[in-house]
């Protein structure tokens, strides 16, 4: 198990490089660059500005230098787009925002999302079942763009319970987290319903109630486990892709996270901002995979490294 | 039209208070809240605090109450006196002599004219490499484009500290908006010493020192930055505001949710909102001059269409623009249809006549069809050619909107929609045959808007006409310029470079309890000590 974990962290490295070299390589050759703007800058202005961000060195240089910058000093460069902040400003601001309602509205989709997704498997084809079904769907149809102006309708508009966007206390957690929550518990339930129904037809469960196990035995100690790895494989990634945050979550309600950065740095050419989320994005996704498969074999005997 | 009218005829009386003063004034019988807050709107986070770097109107919004230059505007968007008392000026109208009054930075040191000289140094010098260092050279400022290019050192800049109270301006060449300019953040001054000592995070709360009516207490990026009284401002009495809030929301829909909440004092109004929201809010809903003027610019250049060095063509094109229906139809929120470049609103701007303007829209169709028929076009021979635009929702519309428009006079116009990068490097390329292109006032006079159709201007179609470069040319030291700036508005008309379609309004929901809003100024410039919230 050790050796396993090791070798899949020695190949991280070279992943996250050549995910790196990559990013680096695309973003640069997207038209336009940071400086690109409607009223076109003087040239020597613009050579001023490519100077000081060091963009007027070719494309190798540069990402040497940037490689050096993160291995040595973990400096991820300055931004280009707010230039009284660094990368590792503006990732330690926002990061800490998506990571809690990430983290709270993860939870709370995996516990919902799997109670439900049980009782639809449990009582298969009954009126709860269409109930549980009809519900995810719903849930997961309706885009978050959609409930977001809803909830701040209802919530701050009409009853004046909520703070309509903004970043502070709890309060400024609760529509954030519903509406970044919503679809994923949909797809965990349908997830675990489906995966639940086929692992309740299969052998060893038969055994199980043939011995006349009680069915909350049977479904908790024998059912539940095998039923959870579709899951599980499913949570590693989501898991990362709820804690950098969601655009629409981050624009809605303006929680200054960074997933609206994410975005924003592309579209403004903020190159170093971009690189640094990405990077984080990418050794997140490494880690939670890893992480991944170390509990499958701990939830399946059968699978050994 | 009459509708407009009257809101901002309101909109003036409501203003009144503060055009006769400069600080906030409460007119008799009002009665002032007991809280002095002002919640206001801003779509993005805020790039920079650092006035020498900020480029944009919202960090202007923010910068405007922190710092405070040279100069003011009163409610109209009048110069009136700023951080110097006074100024004199030479002759040969190149050298500008500011007196500064007695002013203290927020941490208590006082206002000298080393922070102005510091401060624009700081502009041009190639190591701050900030993006307006151009603003230096636009204003002429002595050696400005040299320092910019680095060839002569940021010291030989055309300002001194001729005492601790007397800034002495040299410029290259009169400037007749000179003084208009210094309104602009970039040539407001810096405490050089927190500077010096904090680096490139010294506008971070807690660091920042400004010389403002208001002091910074904090900023979450993205979130919202709030502001206090600064009791260190040199007319702290006058002022009455107490805390400032800047609110980011990066939807206008959501912003607009939450004026209505009462969670903020301003939101802007979505396009095609107003009318339904004059009518719900007839208090809170106003329309101002706003000064940016909305074209399609043809691309004259090398690389653009053949069709388009007509002059014709360009003029069908102009007459085919239905304005009419892209602002009362698409917009509706009190703009105004475009027949010149300049902002109808800008200081000493005298509308030329134009015979275009007073026809109907079917008199210049037809006139259009027959400019078109003359260049050799027509249905066995219909003009073609694209309309490039940025992803937005009201681009979209309006764009949509002009190829029906010159579908009727049979030109093909294929819709181009790119990314905002893409779009503003192709522009800059000339690589385009009709561009969406909008341009601001940088301050308040005509040639801020004029200046772009120079040969040697932005100008990305490229237009070159020798007249026109002269009309300008002798604007910079005429006794009345308006005429020079009618004669190129002429030249435009008839020649156009560019087919001009709308000039802005600010359109916003404002909290009537807020007093002293400068509704009358097109540069949008507002000072949150010449403001007051009243008892509702």
């Amino acid at each position: 198990m050790f050796g396993f974990i090791l070798r899949r962290l020695a190949v991280a490295i070279p992943t996250l490089l050549l995910l790196i070299v990559i990013s680096f390589v695309l973003m640069h050759s997207a038209p336009g660059g940071p400086f690109t703007q409607e009223r076109a800058l003087p040239p020597q202005v613009l050579a001023n500005l490519d100077a000081k961000y060091g963009l007027d060195q070719p494309l190798a240089v540069q990402m040497w230098t940037y490689i050096v910058g993160i291995l040595t000093r973990f400096d991820f460069g300055p931004s280009f787009v707010y230039p009284d902040l660094s990368v590792n400003d503006i990732i330690a601001q926002g990061f800490p925002v998506t990571l809690t309602y990430g983290a709270i509205g993860f939870s709370l989709s995996v516990l919902f999302g799997v109670i439900l997704g049980i009782i639809a498997a449990i009582r298969h084809n009954s009126w709860v079942d269409t109930l549980a079904v009809g519900v995810s769907i719903g849930a997961q149809v309706l885009p978050n763009f959609v409930i977001a102006p809803i909830l701040v309708l209802v919530f701050t508009l009409w009853l004046r319970w909520l703070p309509g966007g903004g970043w502070g206390g709890w309060p400024y957690w609760v529509m954030p987290i519903i509406a970044l929550t919503l679809s994923h518990m949909a797809s965990i339930a349908r997830l675990t319903r489906s995966s639940m129904l086929e692992v309740l037809g299969s052998n060893h469960i038969r055994t199980a109630r043939a011995k006349g196990l009680s069915e909350s035995a049977v479904i908790l100690r024998h059912a539940l486990k095998p039923a959870m790895l579709p899951v599980i494989s499913y949570l590693g990634p989501l898991f990362v892709t709820m804690i950098t945050g969601s655009v629409v979550v981050d624009m809605y309600f303006s929680t200054g996270g960074i997933g609206r950065s994410f975005v924003d740095s592309a579209l403004s050419r903020d190159y170093a901002v971009m690189m640094g989320i990405t990077i984080l994005v990418g050794a997140l996704t490494i880690f939670f995979n890893l992480l991944v498969d170390v509990l499958y074999a701990w939830i399946d005997p059968k699978i050994r490294y | 039209m009459t509708k407009l009218f009257l809101t901002t005829a309101l909109a003036a009386c409501m203003a009144l208070p503060a055009v006769t003063a400069v600080a906030a004034t409460p007119a008799p019988g009002e009665k002032l809240a007991a809280q002095q807050s002002y919640n206001y709107w801003l779509l993005d986070a805020i790039k920079t605090l650092d006035p020498q770097k900020n480029t944009d109107r919202e960090g202007s919004d923010v910068i405007n109450q922190l710092f405070e230059g040279l100069t003011g505007q009163d409610a109209k968007g009048a110069i009136i006196p700023g951080a110097a008392e006074s100024w004199t000026v030479s002759d040969d109208k190149k050298v500008y002599t500011f007196k500064l009054r007695d002013a203290k930075w927020s941490n208590g040191d006082p206002v000298t004219a080393n922070d102005f000289v510091f401060a624009w140094r700081r502009l041009a010098d190639p190591a701050t490499a900030s993006e307006y260092a151009w603003f230096a050279e636009l204003a002429n400022i002595a050696n400005a484009p040299e320092i910019v290019a680095g060839t002569k050192s940021p010291e030989e800049l055309g300002i001194r500290a001729v005492d601790d109270h007397t800034v002495e301006v040299t410029l290259s060449a009169p400037t007749p908006y000179f003084l208009k300019m210094l309104t602009n953040s970039s040539l407001f001054p810096v405490p050089q010493k927190v500077v010096e000592a904090e680096g490139d995070s010294w506008t971070q709360p807690g660091k920042l020192v400004g010389n403002g009516a208001f002091k910074l207490d904090s900023h979450d990026l993205g979130v919202q930055l709030t502001l206090s009284k600064n009791d260190n401002y040199w007319d702290a009495a006058n002022t009455i505001l107490t805390d400032l809030k800047f609110t980011t929301v990066n939807d206008v829909n959501a912003a607009l949710t939450r004026f209505q909440a009462g969670e903020l004092d301003y939101s802007e109004i979505p396009a095609g909102q107003y009318p339904r929201l004059e009518k719900e809010y007839p208090d809170a809903a106003t329309v101002s001059p706003k000064a940016c003027t909305y074209a399609y610019i043809l691309n004259l250049s090398d690389k653009g269409p053949e069709a388009l060095k007509d002059k014709r063509v360009r003029q069908a094109l102009a007459l085919g623009m239905q304005r009419d229906i892209v602002v009362n139809n698409i917009l509706q929120g009190g703009q105004k249809p475009a027949w010149t470049w300049t902002h109808w609103a800008m200081d000493g701007f005298v509308e030329p006549e134009n015979p275009y303007a007073a026809m109907t829209q079917e008199e210049r169709t037809a006139k259009a069809r027959e400019l078109l028929a003359e260049a050799g076009y027509g249905p066995d021979k219909p003009l073609e050619l694209s309309l490039q635009y940025n992803t937005s929702e009201d681009h979209k519309k309006i764009a949509v909107a002009a190829q029906q428009f010159y579908k009727q006079l049979g030109v093909n116009i294929t819709l181009n929609n790119v990314e905002w990068k893409v779009h503003t490097d192709k522009m800059q390329n000339q690589d385009f045959d009709v561009a969406r292109y909008a341009w601001c006032a940088d301050y308040n006079e005509p040639s801020t808007f004029l200046d772009y159709f120079r040969s040697t201007g932005k100008n990305e179609g490229r237009f070159a006409n020798a007249e026109y470069d002269a009309a300008l040319d002798h604007s910079k030291t005429a006794e009345n310029p308006a005429e020079d700036y009618r004669k190129a508005e002429a030249i435009l008309a008839e020649e156009v470079p560019a087919v001009f379609v709308y000039q802005y309004a600010s359109v916003a929901m404002r909290n009537p309890a807020i007093k002293g809003v400068p509704l009358e100024n097109p540069m949008n410039d507002w000072y949150a000590k010449d403001l007051y919230r009243v008892e509702q």
